[in-house]
């Protein structure tokens, strides 16, 4: 018998016959991956570690991509509808009849009325694109899912300060020194958080994690604040509260670079009471401190004083650090007064802003590194406040969330800490102030493309959609008194808009990579009810629905014609500086994703339909003058397609010699040189360009040279969002668009200009002493919303999820593993599984999200553990709040940008006895177009 | 530990066996001729269906050759060579007896040795487990030897013999029980196993994964504490005390030894499926069970 | 024979730093991929799209909730797969001699071409870190990724275990154990690395660094620079004469 030592081991096995590098998929994190290939299979999926965005690394969803890619529920062919909607039966077609199909619903609606298509994407990858056709075929419904998501983060932070987190920027994970992290469960940024996180780590960085739930990254914070939901933005403006109090700000930052001198109007009278005082130039004016005189705020040499005020026609006018200060300096806002509703200790409160105040302040750091600023001046060093930030939806997805997003970046701002070495860095084609967004456009010309971009940042009501009778002109009500800042439009209204008719019908629609009729909405059931929902003729409300998913999700059934795409292997796709790209705070990236593997069903990638699909309906860009198609298929229009001369979807390798770096010629060979260089981009900002990018002249000179903005365009951060007071203004009576009567009290709340907190909607239109207790989801980090459920590994981690409840909620219902809660909301109820978590707010419960699972979706038998025992929360939380007095509905949305406030949610929860068979609801099976899996999975190549 | 039946049917099984061949090789009954190879012909089939059988369950059968190979260190490899060794051995007794009628005494004496090793060598395989301290006591192989020795006896027809055996057993079962529930209780808390005690009480909260694995199908199985005692109280009845009074207090007699195997047969059973069902795995800690 | 060998070479390891794992289950899928694809028999999955799948994996992310009296409770994730003790029971029970350590390195490895699947292995070892493979009927175990460490198919730097070659936060270390001044063993003396239930002798190789103290934070609250909030003008205009 051999020894041990005698046994031989092969220790260099031959891992690939070949490694294909492209992009992952698996959530929009996009880390560079390495596709190991054998006999011509994916055989092996790991991380590229040349690859800006992950270094090498991948998370659990990235490592099981494989999974993905061969998941049975993958779509075969085109589909149509044969059976009734929502029972899933199809017949499969050929492409060429699924185009004509589409084209013959959509041909006539762009002739005649082309706001009659609304065209919605989920995370989509491609918005730059997908907008792109919208706006060709001239209807104004079009947005991607941001409203639903974040649009609350993202446009708190362009209006503040021309950015905010996400793929806007990231803390300075090599030399932060405190980092705190507000409401983020796993984020989008997936693994450069984590890897962030292993820095500091490493480096044995504070971390203080403000989340009502004390797991995943709040798990190794070193101090958890359990905060009680919705209530952030009270807890934030206490600190600064201690902030100011003790003189803890950097004056020179808010000087020099925010509109802290600036001067305000104070003239009740005036209807520019709040604007700021502006020059002949336009341009606002600040008290220079060395002359005591007014002067423009751009002037070279200029010192704004803070502490000044000006005196003109017997009114005093002050800078808006004055109004900042004596409104946060109230004690509204001490921390013994906010100590109660948010559940953290006044102690506590200021503690942590004393630790911030001490690491910014005390441990300042210093680069030296010269660098000039947008006024010619030139600095010896880089001056760096090394306390850091980061948040996600756990704030933004409140109906206060624009106000809490807006304190944090505030906060950030005092403290001088963006922009700053160990601070919080953009991330190019970030920073770009709010006036360098486009505005929100909805003109329609049958038959023509729309008058310009459907979404944008609204500087006052002039930039409102709204026809001449005061009624929304786009399906979902974005840009409307209801919700003027709605910069990612609210795909969560569509659907129950357009069945409403309100504000009209439309006649197609047509989704992209969004679940829909399930976890993406909220109502899901009223959601599945108004889809299958006929009008008094037996014809469907909404009469036509074209859907382009990859996989049998529970939305396809739903649909009338499915454009079934390929996977993520299988398909071109860009990752552009158009859109949503890749960028490091220390460098512009762009990135591929190319078919390393053919598909082997009939399926094409959706941007390639969406090419043939415009040629056929002859839309402009998309045909050449003859009419014939301009590109045969997404990777032609990835090189060839310019959206200004010389800037086009990728930004590496222009020109014809492929030596263009943002600007240049399409380059026929740019594609290969992508895939040569492992299916990305990377252009490293200069060492002078790398910090304080608004008033870096560098940094300017850099971006411009890189096509991100035609012309230089520094700014200054507003502490004050001086178009939000011009919403105010038209609330008070002023000004020609005027809202309707009864939003008008909510708008002059809701649209401070300076940082406000109000309680939640929901809390004041349920009765809190009926639903005491606030129910949350958190995304699981190995599950990318539903996709998960249909990957062999990753739905073994979770195929079934509990509501988590803390322990003395657990106590008093005397509950056990195994039992069964019925939880309520005002909007609906349902009963599942439940679960004991002691690290968790007292007030709160929590369960994954979207774990539950209709049956018959996703190739998964009927009694999957998804579909009997897991569940949705997206059943309690209804679009629209409770009537109130006036029998009026709000959106259950926030009221500055519409998104949807998930975590407003309040419940109450008994025990469920007996325990029901299956969690409920429970919605009968859906025939599955694909079939199901095989009973066993052991591949190996 | 989740209690496989097959694996209690056979460890059964190739007990009685061996057992029986341990009073075989001792004269006892002293038979020989068809009489003999009656008994022998019992021997031979409990104990290699047991084991042929114990084998069949295995999913790599292929190999199963390797499994003498290990003598120095496995209870099991040494119970699978004692047992080849102890059936050769006995073909050497059984063939003289049956057609010579030939006493093979010394021969004898050392097969019901090894029969002996070999019972005391599976009730080892369970005894070294530190990780299941329920079983990691010195009744455990006295038990599988009682279990064996008073099994055969009473196959053997040696009654009152057997009787006290399972007198014996029926006390070695307390002692294992309750010696086996003060190690159960000292195994530990989910704290010692994740060695996080100095941060107070440890529980679990996610288990890694919701679905099933081979980890908590085999080694997490629990039985409640109160259908266990219930158990314990029939198993002790049925496999010893019933049989045991039967086969001491009644005169020695075919009706009486059927009825006492008719009644221990089904307690060892329940018996051993409690031995499996009750042993806590020192990995259950880590599901917070 | 298994029995085990006096002493190995090396002590080649895992340390996991408990304070920087999040629980994403990187390592878990990566492992599974790897593990798929080379070393012995795929690992299978069995009704992998039904109502009751399983399937074999070789290292599971745990977490657990730990609460003191008076103090907020803390989650702590724990990886797991086999810490190849150095007194390794699982070894030492194999009746076929299939599990073995390895003397030039502590790898505790099964030999697919003799293991029976009897079991025993993974009754004897006290971390579930062993998992029989329904499909090939075969004993699992991590492998400590013995075919990518010497990989000369690798580059260099990518010789070290698939499960610590993707953590995203760095939580997961690989070294020599048994060399006091290797990187790894410098970090557990540092921080305290642990052993898991080392009463039960197995002397695990593999070494867990303790989560950091938490809730520690206490910075004395800021002073206020005026009594009344009318004084914070004054302040200011001092402050900024200052600059
Ligand atoms: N209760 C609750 N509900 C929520 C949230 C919450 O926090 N709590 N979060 C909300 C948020 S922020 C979001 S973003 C939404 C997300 O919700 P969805 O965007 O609906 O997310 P998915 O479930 O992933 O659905 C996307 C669809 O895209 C399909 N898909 C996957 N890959 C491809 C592909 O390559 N091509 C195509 N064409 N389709 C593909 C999937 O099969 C799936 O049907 O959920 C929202 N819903
Ligand atoms: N693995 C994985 N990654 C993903 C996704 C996924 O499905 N899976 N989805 C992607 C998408 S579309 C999005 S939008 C992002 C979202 O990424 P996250 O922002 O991380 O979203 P959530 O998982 O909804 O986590 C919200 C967190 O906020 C906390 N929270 C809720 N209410 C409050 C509150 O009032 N205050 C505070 N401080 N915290 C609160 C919750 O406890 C939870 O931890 O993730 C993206 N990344
Ligand atoms: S974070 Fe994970 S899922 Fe997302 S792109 Fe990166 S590896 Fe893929
Ligand atoms: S962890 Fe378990 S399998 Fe690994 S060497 Fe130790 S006892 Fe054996
Ligand atoms: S299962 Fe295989 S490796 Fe484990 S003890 Fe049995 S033969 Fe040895
Ligand atoms: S070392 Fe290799 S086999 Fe072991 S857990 Fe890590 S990836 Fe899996
Ligand atoms: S990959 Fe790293 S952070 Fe993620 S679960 Fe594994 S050890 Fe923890
Ligand atoms: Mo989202």
């Amino acid at each position: 018998m051999n020894k041990p030592e005698d046994i031989q081991i092969e220790t260099s096995p031959q891992i690939s016959d070949e490694v294909r590098q492209t992009t992952c998929y698996m959530c929009a994190c996009r880390c560079g991956i390495n596709v190991h290939m054998k006999d011509g299979q994916v055989a092996y999926i790991d991380g590229n570690r040349d690859h800006p965005v992950n270094k090498g690394v991948l998370c659990g969803k990235g490592s099981a991509g494989l999974m993905q890619h061969l998941a049975p529920s993958r779509l075969h062919a085109p589909l149509k509808r044969v059976g009734p909607r929502g029972s899933g039966e199809f017949e499969t077609i050929s492409w060429n009849e699924a185009l004509d199909i589409a084209a013959g619903w959509l041909a006539p609606l762009r002739a005649n009325d082309p706001k009659r298509m609304a065209f919605f994407t989920g995370r989509d990858q491609s918005q730059s694109f997908t907008s792109w056709f919208a706006q060709a075929y001239g209807t104004p419904n079009y947005a991607a899912h941001g409203g639903f998501c974040s649009v609350n983060m993202a446009a708190a932070g362009i209006y503040t300060m021309g950015g905010s987190f996400w793929e806007f920027g990231q803390p300075d994970w090599d030399r932060t020194k405190l980092f705190m992290l507000f409401g983020v469960a796993e984020d989008h940024d997936s693994n450069p958080i984590k890897l962030g996180l292993g820095k500091l780590k490493e480096r044995g960085v504070r971390i203080i994690g403000v989340n009502p739930i004390r797991s995943g990254y709040n798990a190794i914070a070193d101090d958890w604040v359990g905060i009680t939901p919705g209530t952030d933005g009270l807890f934030i403006l206490a600190l600064v509260h201690e902030l100011l109090r003790a003189g803890k700000v950097d004056l020179p930052y808010l000087s020099r670079y925010t509109n802290a001198g600036f001067i305000f109007i104070e003239d009740p009278k005036s209807p520019e009471n709040g604007l700021f005082l502006r020059g002949q130039n336009g341009k606002p004016q600040v008290i220079c401190r060395a002359t005591g005189k007014l002067a423009d705020y751009d002037t070279p040499g200029v010192m704004p004083d803070l502490a000044a005020s000006y005196r003109h026609a017997g009114i005093s006018h002050r800078p808006v650090f004055q109004l900042l200060a004596e409104r946060y300096l109230s004690d509204d806002y001490a921390p013994d007064a906010v100590a109660e509703q948010t559940g953290i200790t006044a102690d506590r409160i200021k503690s942590i802003a004393a630790e911030l105040a001490r690491v910014a302040f005390d441990e300042e750091i210093v680069l030296e590194q010269p660098w000039t600023d947008w006024k010619g001046q030139k600095h010896d060093k880089m001056i760096g406040r090394p306390v850091s930030f980061h948040a996600m939806r756990g704030i933004s997805a409140h109906s206060n969330g624009f106000q809490t997003c807006r304190a944090l970046h505030v906060l950030q701002i005092l403290l001088g800490s963006v922009e700053v070495p160990g601070g919080f860095r953009f991330k190019p084609p970030y920073p770009k102030p709010p006036e360098a967004h486009p505005k929100p456009h909805a003109g329609v010309t049958p038959g023509q493309p729309l008058d310009g971009p459907h979404l944008g940042y609204p500087m006052g009501p002039e930039h409102l959609l709204l026809d001449g009778d005061g009624n929304a002109k786009r399906i979902d009500k974005a840009f409307t008194w209801e919700n003027p800042m709605s910069a990612h439009g609210l795909m969560h209204m569509v659907i129950s808009n357009a069945h409403a008719g309100d504000p009209y019908k439309i006649d197609t629609l047509f989704m992209y990579m969004a679940n829909m009729a399930w976890n993406s909405s909220m109502n899901s059931s009223g959601v599945m009810e108004m889809l299958t929902d006929t009008d008094e003729n037996g014809d469907y409300v909404i009469p036509h629905i074209i859907y382009s998913d990859a996989y049998s999700s529970e939305m396809v059934a739903y649909a009338d014609l499915i454009l079934p795409d390929t996977t993520y292997l299988e398909r071109h796709d860009c990752i552009s500086l158009l859109d949503r790209p890749i960028c490091e705070a220390d460098g512009a990236a762009d990135a591929i994703r190319w078919p390393v593997v053919e598909p082997d069903r009939d399926v094409r990638g959706f941007q390639t339909v969406l090419l043939q699909l415009g040629a056929k309906l002859g839309l402009p860009g998309f045909v050449t003058e003859d009419g014939a198609p301009k590109f045969t298929d997404y990777a032609d229009y990835m090189v060839n397609h310019e959206r200004r001369p010389g800037v086009g979807p990728l930004a590496g390798w222009r020109g014809k010699d492929g030596k263009g770096r943002g600007r240049g010629e399409p380059n026929p060979a740019q594609i290969d040189r992508y895939i040569e260089n492992g299916g990305f981009w990377v252009d490293h900002i200069p060492d002078e360009a790398r910090f304080y990018k608004p008033w870096n002249k560098a940094y300017q000179e850099w971006a411009v040279d890189r096509g991100i903005f035609d012309a230089e365009a520094p700014y200054v951060f507003n502490l004050y969002v001086e178009p939000m007071r011009k919403f105010q203004l038209a609330a008070g009576g002023f000004g020609d668009i005027q809202p309707p009567e009864h939003l008008r009290s909510r708008i002059q709340k809701t649209m401070d200009p300076l940082p406000i907190w109000y309680p939640p909607f929901e809390d004041s239109n349920v009765d809190t002493d009926e639903f005491p207790i606030h129910a949350l989801t958190q995304r699981p980090m190995h599950m990318y919303h539903s996709w998960g459920s249909q990957n062999a590994w990753l739905r073994q981690i979770t195929d079934k999820n509990f509501l988590y409840l803390p322990t003395d909620l657990w106590r008093t219902h005397g509950f056990e593993d195994g039992d069964y809660a019925t939880v309520t909301s005002a909007h609906g109820s349902i009963t599942v599984p439940v679960a004991q978590h002691a690290s968790l707010n007292p007030k709160t419960v929590w369960t994954w999200n979207a774990i539950g699972k209709r049956k018959g979706a996703w190739a998964l038998d009927n009694d999957a553990p998804e579909a009997t025992e897991g569940f949705l929360l997206n059943h309690l939380i209804h679009e629209l709040q409770p009537p109130k007095g006036d029998g009026l509905r709000w959106a259950n949305s926030d009221p500055v940008t519409g998104q949807a406030a998930w975590f407003d949610l309040r419940v109450k929860i008994a025990k469920a006895d007996p325990k029901p068979a299956e969690s409920q609801p429970s919605y009968p099976p859906i025939t599955s177009p694909v079939g199901k899996g095989p009973n066993v999975v052991a591949r190996k190549i | 530990m989740h209690p496989a039946p097959s694996v209690i049917i056979f460890t059964i099984l190739s007990g009685l066996g061996f057992g029986l061949f341990f009073w075989l090789g001792l004269g006892m009954p002293d038979v020989s001729g068809g009489t003999a190879f009656a008994f022998f012909f019992i021997a031979y089939t409990l104990s290699c269906v047991g084991l042929i059988a114990s084998t069949f369950h295995l999913p790599n059968k292929k190999n199963a050759i390797y499994a003498f190979s290990q003598w120095r260190t496995s209870w099991l490899s040494r119970e699978g060579i004692v047992a080849v060794v102890t059936l050769f051995t006995f073909a050497l007794i059984a063939i003289p007896r049956i057609f010579l009628g030939a006493e093979m005494v010394f021969t004898g004496v050392l097969g019901s040795f090894f029969a002996f090793v070999t019972v005391i060598t599976t009730g080892m395989i369970y005894t070294q487990m530190k990780t299941i301290p329920r079983w990691r006591q010195p009744m455990t192989p006295v038990m599988y030897m009682l279990h064996a020795l008073g099994g055969g006896a009473l196959l053997a027809g040696e009654s009152k013999i057997a009787g006290w055996l399972l007198l014996a057993l029926s006390l070695v079962l307390l002692v294992m029980w309750r010696v086996g529930d003060q190690h159960a209780a000292a195994r530990g808390t989910t704290a010692d196993a994740t060695g996080l005690a100095h941060l107070g009480e440890v529980r679990m909260l996610e288990s890694g994964h919701t679905a099933r694995n081979y980890v908590v199908d085999e080694m997490v199985y629990r039985i409640g504490r109160k259908h266990a005692a219930k158990l314990r109280v029939i198993a002790l009845a049925l496999a010893g005390v019933l049989p045991a009074a039967i086969l001491l207090l009644t005169p020695p007699g075919h009706v009486t030894a059927f009825l006492a195997l008719a009644l221990h047969l089904p307690g060892i059973v329940i018996g051993r499926w409690l031995f499996f069902a009750e042993a806590e795995h020192v990995v259950g800690l880590y599901h917070g069970k | 024979m298994t029995a085990l060998p006096d002493k190995t070479d090396k002590k080649l390891g895992l340390v996991i730093d408990l304070d920087t794992c999040v629980g994403c289950q990187g390592c878990v899928t990566a492992c599974k991929g790897w593990n798929t694809q080379n070393y012995g028999a795929p690992l299978s999955d069995t009704d992998p799209y039904g109502a009751d799948p399983g399937g074999t994996f070789l290292n599971r992310v745990f977490s657990y909730e730990a609460q003191a009296e008076g103090r907020p409770a803390q989650t702590v994730h724990i990886p797991r797969s086999c810490l190849h003790c150095d007194d390794a029971p699982c070894v030492t029970v194999c009746p076929t001699g299939a599990s073995y350590k390895r003397s030039e390195d502590g790898i505790v490895l099964v030999n697919e071409d003799r293991c029976i699947g009897c079991g025993l292995c993974a009754w004897a070892c006290p971390y579930g870190a062993r998992e029989l493979d329904h499909e090939a009927g075969i004993m699992k175990k991590c492998t400590l990724c013995v075919d990518r460490i010497y990989n000369e198919n690798l580059p260099e730097e990518d010789r070290v275990p698939a499960c610590v070659r993707t953590c995203p936060t760095g939580a997961r270390h690989f070294g020599d154990l048994g060399d006091p001044d290797s990187d790894v063993s410098k970090l557990v003396a540092d921080r305290g690395g642990y052993d898991l239930m080392p009463d039960l002798g197995t002397k695990p190789v593999n070494k867990y660094l303790p989560p950091r103290p938490k809730d520690t934070l206490n910075t004395q609250p800021l002073k206020a620079v005026a009594d009344k909030p009318q004084g914070f003008l004054g302040w200011l205009d001092k402050a900024l004469e200052k600059l």
